[in-house]
């Protein structure tokens, strides 16, 4: 996994709350059995007109220029801020996939849906979670400022902003850890294999019906 | 103090505890299929690793099938290629699959308690979010990452942190014509896409004891759009009868054993919940979505909403996107909105509790002449068997239906099955998410009785006001 310690980069702002899954990468492209590639697809039928196909040449497509992402002042953003419950409905792993491949490093957003605030951190992508009037106050300066960009700092739980405002963000310590790192998790449970063999021993005993073997 | 539902279950899992407060959690059922697993295999084979435990897991294709006859395979060439894949990382493991031409294929959710391969306790994980459908058993379900479905197959684990205690309690007796469906729209009416979010809901009171295994299925199946990654029922005796004889539930003396586990499995009566919202469930009416999230849900004798009364701005906004989206005037009666397209379907409700609701609605009678396609997509194989013994295929397609083959289908259009931009559709699925069923479809989640009714109707109508 791709470790992640402390970023400056340029801000784009997505003005909705409840952005599912589906609208981050439609279900077209699930189809894929890769983990790469989603990028151009990121948002798709936000940023195009035209509906697109696995397999499509996407630059060639029309692009909807008022969606935000399709900006130039927002080309190159890697820290993305949203509104309440981010990232809600399927569980695809293609959504953090999609906006990592794109070149999102950090989200930040008042709430986020479990699952995909948990994939998110499998995959190096910082999901930051400050209150709504924080949000709302970054929404503000990053519309009224062209090339406004954040600094994330994961160590100190902190960003902060061009004019040296800092907000502390809270963070699970493993998970931090893990990200900080660059940590696999099935290596970290890999080095418990003695403790699943006697769970699993204490079960089989115990519910024997869950065993068919 | 006594322990609820959820803290039992994972108690009873927890395989060690981390520093952090994390936890690592056992998992005793694994449901896969072609979507969601594809890198996590791919990952396992590149790593050296192998299937930690191969007879917890059980897979199937159901996203991606065809609902028309199979005997052609996948026009699809993606599509085709990832079921193909799926076919290869279960036969290279030794997992069970009930592949594209197994009379047992449906949908993961739909299969797995039929078989008895969910059974109550136990801890149920499948890359999907709706695999909270299972905690409808007293087992705890929640839908997992890819990353997660690797570290499954690695270590039959998973690194978790437990939520919080939420219980949702529907008092009293449902009207009639009112179904499961009705009552978990209305519940996620009531507290939001994200009012079970960080928690594990347990649905509970007489007004979730009174359904049946198949409407508990539903409400639990749609905790996910509640924002909740589990929802959860306590064990009765119709969870018990449902499992006698099922082709993965224990027989014999090893079955009396389980029974006398299961029945513990319920909060104690001085359980504490962090958060408990009550409803009562003879004011809950046939509900109807009529924007792009499932909490943006009215009665069928309401009207469409204005933002204009809404006072939280974010939400104001997300209302004003959801009426362009789906192209509907606040103040518009539900029941003025006609329709082009009804499915009946997915894993919320393609049971054959389900088929006969909407069977018995349109018996006798014709789909309206707007409509131009109407489908019935069986959540199984063997469901689908049943209703055929049964003859709810004849009264489906005598009335002007289409009467498919199982899968996920117009469910999320990943196949062939999808609306064309703008057309609108009654659909029984679970999301009405922007693009969700095709690129500008436009979605309105009901019941399947309520499905039914609109397909005869062309438009919205009250399903008990139709004799
Ligand atoms: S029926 Fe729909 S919600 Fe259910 S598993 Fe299939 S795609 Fe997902």
């Amino acid at each position: 996994m791709e470790k992640f310690q402390k970023l400056t980069g340029l801000v784009v702002p997505l003005d909705r709350a409840n952005v599912d899954t589906d609208a981050i990468i439609p279900k077209q492209y699930l189809k894929s059995i890769k983990r790469t590639g989603f990028g151009p697809n990121l948002f798709d039928e936000w940023r195009y007109l035209d509906p697109g196909e696995p397999g499509m040449d996407h630059s060639r497509r029309r692009i909807d220029p008022d969606f935000v992402l399709n900006q130039p002042r927002y080309r190159g953003a890697q820290v993305l801020l949203a509104r309440d419950n981010f990232g809600c409905g399927s569980s695809r792993e293609h959504a953090p996939w999609a906006l990592m491949d794109y070149g999102i490093r950090v989200i930040i957003a008042p709430s986020y849906a479990d699952i995909f605030y948990n994939n998110s951190f499998k995959n190096g992508l910082l999901p930051v979670v400050l209150d709504r009037q924080a949000v709302d106050q970054l929404f503000q300066e990053c519309f009224a400022t062209p090339g406004y960009s954040l600094t994330v700092d994961l160590d100190n739980q902190i960003v902060t902003t061009p004019g040296g405002q800092g907000f502390r963000f809270e963070i699970d310590g493993f998970r931090r850890h893990c990200l900080l790192n660059g940590l696999d998790d099935i290596g970290l449970t890999m080095q418990h294999v003695a403790d699943i063999q006697a769970y699993e021993a204490r079960r089989r005993r115990e519910a024997p019906w869950l065993f068919s073997d | 103090m006594g322990t609820t539902l959820y803290d039992k279950l994972w108690d009873a899992h927890v395989v060690r505890e981390n520093a952090d407060g994390t936890v690592l959690l056992y998992i005793d059922r694994h449901l896969v299929h072609e979507v969601t697993s594809p890198q996590a295999f791919e990952g396992l084979k590149l790593a050296g690793r192998k299937v930690w435990r191969i007879d917890a897991n059980l897979a199937t294709a159901d996203h991606n099938v065809p609902t028309t006859d199979r005997v052609h395979g996948i026009a699809d060439a993606v599509s085709r290629l990832q079921v193909e894949t799926l076919d290869e990382n279960c036969r290279a493991n030794g997992i069970t699959e009930f592949d594209m031409t197994d009379p047992r294929q449906g949908i993961v959710h739909v299969i797995g308690p039929e078989q008895g391969a969910t059974l109550p306790g136990m801890t149920v994980v499948c890359g999907d979010s709706h695999t909270s459908t299972h905690g409808a058993f007293g087992a705890l379900a929640f839908g997992i990452g890819t990353s997660e479905v690797e570290h499954v197959l690695a270590t039959q684990c998973l690194i978790q942190k437990k939520a919080r205690n939420m219980r949702v309690r529907v008092e009293g007796v449902l009207g009639s014509g009112v179904t499961a469906k009705d009552v978990v729209l209305a519940i996620i009416g009531r507290i939001g896409t994200a009012g079970g979010t960080g928690h594990a809901i347990e649905f509970a009171g007489s007004g979730i004891e009174s359904l049946s295994v198949e409407g508990r299925m539903t409400v639990c199946n749609m905790a996910i759009e509640a924002g909740a990654r589990a929802g959860m029922i306590a064990v009765d005796h119709k969870t018990i009868e449902y499992f006698r004889g099922r082709p993965y539930a224990p027989k014999g003396e090893m079955w009396n054993r389980a029974v006398a586990a299961w029945q513990k499995l319920k909060s104690d009566s001085d359980a504490r919940f962090d958060k408990e919202v009550v409803l009562e469930a003879s004011a809950i009416q046939p509900q109807v979505t009529w924007g792009t999230s499932p909490e943006m849900v009215v009665a069928v004798d309401a009207v469409v909403p204005d933002p204009a009364k809404e006072s939280d701005p974010v939400k104001a906004g997300s209302m004003r996107q959801a009426l362009k989206y789906m192209d509907l005037r606040p103040g518009t009666p539900i029941r003025e909105i006609r329709l082009d397209k009804i499915f009946i379907g997915s894993c919320t409700n393609s049971r054959i509790e389900d088929l006969r609701a909407a069977a018995s609605v349109v018996r006798g009678k014709r789909v309206s002449a707007n409509i131009k396609l109407a489908m019935v997509v069986p959540g199984s194989g063997l469901v689908k068997a049943q209703a055929e013994r049964e003859g709810l295929d004849r009264i489906f397609r005598e009335a002007g239906f289409e009467w498919r083959e199982p899968g996920c289908s117009m469910c999320l259009a990943m196949n062939a099955d999808r609306l064309g931009p703008g057309e609108r559709c009654a659909s029984t699925s679970n999301r009405n998410f922007e693009g969700r069923q095709g690129a500008g479809g436009r979605t309105h989640l009901v019941s399947p009785a309520m499905a039914a009714a609109a397909a005869i109707a062309g438009r919205f109508v009250d399903v008990r006001e139709i004799g």
